[in-house]
């Protein structure tokens, strides 16, 4: 099964740990459009400035509330859309310019599990084709090769092999959502980006469809980047967690420490907004006023400032809305973008 | 709970198993064949397509022979003659009587069955493929190339749809299939819209993404995955639109700008005879018979196959 051998992989970076991808400086503005001659009168600036690292082997969850352009970021990532400016790099390789041709290849590594398992399956193909696309598309094997590998990858997600003469509209959510996985693992990927991939399921099936995707990755050695607003699945799927605000990431770090000590005042609110399950526990709670503003018209400086409780308890400093905040590292690995919670800030 | 003892039968290991899968093409057969306009127009249709398939069968006599001289008693213009209904047996049997050159009506009325159901489907076969290709085009590629096509459609759309085919006639010539053509033409842009519209909701499905994502083409999406998926509206719009094209060619030999004498066509058969409407009914009214109920099934299935479609009727 030469044909069907996994894609080639650069040899230095193949360690676990090594970063896969990284994300510098991405932008992504989209126009809008008005009157008759259809003008750009403004933009949304949907991703504005994000730096990110996924290393080989981990799952970095990415959260934020919606609209903050974690979505944005994952097609990006993936060039399924085309990025404003900033720079993408796969593997060592700068991908962010590449034309189709040149892309498909990498194409190959990295693939996406999407939220709506409605929508993102073909409704005229049987899902066995839908499943064997990618083999397809790039030509891997022959025709028995082919529904080989299909029928194994539809094993592994738990899928039966009379299933793959159905039709998407005969299957239910959860069985959607294998069909999703299933399909972005067929060619072997690297990086799979999973946007949302549970927030459609009920909540028995989001365990079952989480735990699955934690044990292909344990299989097959997956890299993923979790996209998601549920904050208890982030901490139960991720290595590492970064927080989006407004199109920007407020903080990124280990899962535990971000649980345990968050430094950006954002993600305290976030993570006070959790429910635990204890009646009895009483807790500081920290109430954002008002609404996340409109990406169109962002604040000047830090994009937090007009909502950010340690502002206002600082006395409103003026470096907040005029300066706006990199991110930097607290130390043990702590990225964060804040002012007054920086490296030589305590945490609180 | 009764305990089953032995092994299962693998057949029986799974019911489901052993249920036929339901691709949306066959359940959209099954839809339409639950309404009951559609099955009204197809049984309708299946009559004419038979009539036209063995026409040499059913007619009675060679429809572009005249039968003055022929026939003794034959007369030009001759009402129907039904030798059951009380016809004198001294005439000769003709079932809708002859025309102004002595012709059998009801052959040619037969014969024209032919015609007709195949101006029909080339017509309209012919600005669906077109019309279809262009709206694909213009809704996939967006920007420019969209603007450029569609544009181009309005200007076609803007004119009375017969006008614009007798002035591509006038430039073409006279002639049935340049008539075909005319119609052909000015249904472009009906189809190229219909396409266009659907092509663009689709394209921005999450599983054109995913193909996308996969590493397809662009044109490998667009014809993979966005054209099937396009095509329903099309098809409801292609049975409505085949009436159309009908009654349009009709209309265009009426005048005598299509179906050239001495073919059996429908309309060329009425537009002959226009000035004996009142002293020969019959040649008027058994052609015109003819086109309405033609035209009506083919709009009764495609109201059948729209409200087969629309989901929001559905069940």
């Amino acid at each position: 099964m030469t044909a069907l051998a996994p894609p080639a992989r650069g040899p230095d970076t193949a360690a676990v740990g090594a970063p896969l991808v990284e994300v510098t400086g991405l932008v992504k503005h989209f126009p809008i459009k008005g009157g008759i001659l259809q003008r750009q009168v403004a933009t949304v600036k949907a991703v504005d400035g994000v730096d990110l690292l996924v290393r080989r082997g981990e799952t970095l969850g990415l959260v934020g509330e919606s609209g903050c352009g974690k979505t944005t970021v994952g097609r990006l990532l993936l060039r399924l859309i085309e990025p404003t400016a900033g720079t993408i790099r796969f593997d060592g390789v700068d991908i962010t310019h590449l034309p189709d041709r040149q892309l498909k290849p990498f194409r190959r590594r990295m693939q996406i599990v999407f939220q709506d398992p409605f929508a993102s399956l073909d409704p005229r193909a049987p899902i066995g084709d839908s499943i064997g696309e990618g083999l397809r598309i790039h030509g891997l094997g022959n025709a028995r090769e082919r529904a080989a590998r299909v029928k194994r990858i539809m094993d592994m997600v738990g899928l039966q092999q009379y299933h793959a003469r159905r039709y998407a509209h005969e299957f239910s959510g959860g069985q959607r959502q294998r069909i999703g996985i299933a399909r972005a693992l067929v060619l072997e990927p690297d990086l799979v980006v999973c946007d949302e991939p549970v927030s459609a399921l009920d909540v028995s099936i989001q365990a079952q469809v989480l735990n699955l995707l934690k044990d292909l990755q344990r299989e097959l050695g997956l890299t993923y980047l979790f996209i998601a607003h549920n904050m208890g699945v982030v901490e139960h799927i991720s290595d590492r967690v970064a927080v989006m605000y407004l199109g920007r990431v407020a903080e990124i770090t280990d899962r535990e420490r971000i649980f345990a000590e968050p430094r950006h005042p954002y993600t305290q609110a976030l993570l006070s907004a959790v429910p635990i399950p204890d009646p009895e526990l009483r807790r500081s709670r920290v109430i954002l006023g008002g609404d996340v503003p409109s990406p169109v018209n962002p604040p000047e400086g830090c994009r937090f400032h007009p909502r950010c409780p340690l502002r206002a308890e600082l006395g409103n400093p003026e470096r907040c809305s005029r300066e706006t905040p990199q991110l930097v590292d607290a130390g043990r690995d702590h990225l964060v973008a804040c002012h007054f919670r920086g490296p030589d800030a305590p945490a609180s | 709970m009764t305990a089953t003892v032995g092994k299962v039968p693998d057949a029986l290991a799974d019911p489901l198993a052993a249920q036929k899968p339901s691709s949306l093409w066959r359940d959209t057969l099954w839809n339409i064949l639950r309404q009951r306009s559609a099955v009204v127009g197809l049984t309708f249709l299946v009559f004419l397509v038979a009539v036209a398939v063995f026409a040499p069968v059913i007619a009675t006599y060679n429809p572009n022979e005249p039968m003055i001289g022929v026939q003794a008693g034959a007369k030009v213009r001759m009402p129907p003659c039904i030798h059951l209904l009380g016809c004198p047996a001294n005439l000769p049997q003709h079932l809708m009587g002859l025309d102004g050159n002595g012709r059998d009506v009801f052959s040619r009325v037969v014969y024209g069955a032919r015609v007709s159901l195949q101006i029909g489907i080339l017509t309209v076969g012919f600005a669906i493929i077109l019309g279809a290709l262009i709206g694909a085009i213009a809704g996939y590629f967006a920007g420019k190339t969209d603007n450029v096509l569609m544009r181009l459609m309005d200007v076609v759309l803007a004119f009375p749809s017969l006008l614009l085919a007798i002035a591509i006639v006038t430039v073409l010539g006279q002639g049935l299939i340049n008539a075909q053509l005319a119609i052909g033409i000015v249904a472009i842009p009906v189809y190229a819209r219909v396409m266009r519209a659907s092509v663009l909701s689709i394209r921005e499905q999450e599983f054109v993404a995913a193909s996308r994502a996969l590493g397809e083409s662009r044109g490998g999406i667009l014809v993979r995955r966005v054209v099937p998926n396009a095509l329903t509206p099309l098809i409801v719009q292609g049975t409505l639109g085949i009436a159309a094209a009908i009654i349009d060619v009709a209309a265009l030999s009426f005048l005598g700008l299509g179906a050239q004498p001495p073919l059996a066509e429908w309309g060329s058969m009425i537009g002959i005879e226009r000035n004996a409407v009142f002293a020969a009914p019959h040649l008027i009214i058994f052609p015109g018979l003819a086109i309405v109920v033609t035209c009506l099934a083919f709009n009764l299935l495609g109201d059948g196959v729209r409200d087969a479609l629309d989901p929001r009727l559905n069940r």
